[in-house]
């Protein structure tokens, strides 16, 4: 038997919660399904996030393996999880996009990019040589969660779609951004 | 070896100069309207300087030279897409006269890569198709060392001229059409670039890795998601270069599917070559990543791709 299926460690996971009744409930049942020893909950009732949810940490114990099969049956129950022991969007991720980002709604642009659940924009940087109503273009730098990126960029290609933006990609080449 | 070449354009020509010195006889030389044909070796620069002069390379028909006594026929005609003619019949003739085929044209191993191979295993003769990906970058060779099965992955840039077009954007700041007008005018890009520049060339050169990795599911241009680099706004590349970044145009061959499109790279990164070069990143299953870069096109460097694929056919 190797080290990740023995060795226990406490890991901290970042959750945000729908302000809705049994949600913390139901967030905690893959911890305790999958084998996870619950140490603490800090629940911050009034303290809601942009978006409107609710942040909660949650200390655990659990075996390395353990502890990804517990992060992964909460974001099978939907639950957004923001932090995973010390990997806090731990990939970052660069986009250029193009065309008439001002015209079609740059600041909507964005929140569709946010809502993909796995994604956060952190930065952005714009320029409009022929002024607003022309041809724009905008780097963004998202915050991914770590694995996600595939998923994140299908969804920004989607907006880009519908949006008849140029995206540009980063090149991603064997799981090295 | 008794080599025949079909289609004398600039790798055709080297490939007929190079010949010699790699210790092969050309016998049979062919355009699309006039051959020569000689058992004892041909003239070659008498044909070429008879091609410069007269735009002909002797008084027989083509079809003389396809019937003609060589041993491996090198296929250079100009790349053609759909039904990949005429190149695909040429190597037709000689597979079914149990010769042996090189392509320099990536149309038939792009486009009907399944009929090729069948052609291939009705015949004595071998296919082989190295210089039509990556030009004198031993790309198809190095994944066949390895073994198709234990490469996981290609990504790079396989066209020098839209990498020398987005270069130039990001160095010097200008913008696509002026630049794309100064390349024409250096002769790095084709009167009609769009081959080029719309991302079909290196779709075909990634459809061609995809169908060696694959080993029988066989793909074509019309699988592959391709955007090219025509009018990409010079302001993208500005964005990039602020960020220490740079665009490049990147063929991503993966389980099967092929993509083309202009990706962001760090500046730095081996996958961003400058000018005309080629580089590109094999992912194999033990050994990592392996880079190979050089140049990607060429007359000279694509012979030498073809002359290395004629010293690997069987006797």
């Amino acid at each position: 038997m190797n080290d990740s299926q023995t060795d226990i460690r406490a890991y901290t996971l970042r959750l945000e919660l729908v302000d809705e009744p049994g949600e913390l409930l139901r967030s905690l049942k893959p911890i305790a399904e999958n084998g996870g020893n619950l140490l603490s909950i800090f629940h911050e009732r009034g303290n809601v996030t942009p978006r409107g949810h609710i942040p909660v940490e949650v200390d655990i114990e659990a075996t390395p393996d353990r502890f990804e099969t517990i992060v992964e049956g909460l974001r099978d129950a939907g639950i957004n999880v923001i932090q995973a022991g010390t990997e806090r969007y731990s990939e970052g991720l660069t986009i250029i996009l193009s065309g008439h980002l001002i015209d079609t709604d740059l600041s909507d642009t964005l929140s569709q990019i946010q809502e993909t659940k796995y994604a956060t924009v952190t930065d952005i940087s714009l320029t409009a040589p022929q002024g607003a109503t022309d041809i724009s273009s905008a780097r963004l730098k998202l915050a991914t969660e770590s694995g996600s990126t595939a998923e994140v960029l299908e969804s920004i290609r989607e907006i880009a779609d519908e949006k008849d933006l140029r995206l540009v990609e980063p090149l991603i080449t064997g799981g090295d951004v | 070896m008794r080599v025949g070449v079909v289609g004398v354009g600039d790798v055709g020509s080297a490939v007929l100069e190079l010949s010699a010195e790699y210790g092969h006889t050309v016998t049979a030389v062919a355009d699309s309207e006039s051959a020569t044909v000689e058992p004892d070796g041909v003239d070659v620069s008498a044909v070429l300087s008879t091609k410069r002069s007269d735009g002909v390379v002797g008084r027989a028909d083509p079809e003389a030279a396809l019937e003609g006594p060589y041993d491996v026929l090198v296929e250079c005609t100009p790349t053609t897409l759909d039904d990949a003619e005429p190149g695909f019949s040429h190597a037709g003739i000689a597979l079914q006269r149990d010769r042996h085929v090189v392509l320099a044209n990536k149309g038939p191993v792009a486009e009907r890569y399944r009929e090729l191979k069948e052609l291939e295993a009705e015949s004595d003769g071998t296919v082989r198709f190295g210089a039509t990906v990556g030009g004198a970058i031993p790309v198809i060779s190095t994944i066949e060392d390895f073994g198709p099965d234990r490469v996981l992955s290609l990504r790079g840039v396989l066209n020098g001229t839209a990498n020398f077009i987005l270069s130039r954007m990001a160095t010097e700041g200008l913008d696509y059409e002026h630049v794309l007008a100064e390349t024409q005018d250096l002769g790095v890009a084709e009167a009609d670039p769009s081959f080029d520049v719309n991302g079909t060339d290196a779709a075909l050169k990634g459809v061609i890795v995809a169908n060696v990795l694959q080993q029988g599911e066989a793909v074509s241009l019309e699988d592959a998601e391709v955007e090219g680099i025509a009018d990409l706004p010079g302001s993208m590349l500005d964005l990039a270069q602020e960020d220490g970044r740079t665009i490049r145009l990147i063929v991503e061959v993966a389980d099967g599917t092929v993509r083309v499109g202009p990706r962001l790279l760090h500046e730095s990164a081996d996958l961003a070559p400058v000018g005309t070069r080629n580089a590109v990143g094999i992912e194999t299953e033990s050994a990592g990543q392996l880079n190979l870069s050089g140049r990607g096109a060429g007359g000279v460097e694509t012979a030498s791709a073809v002359l290395s694929d004629i010293e690997r056919l069987p006797e």
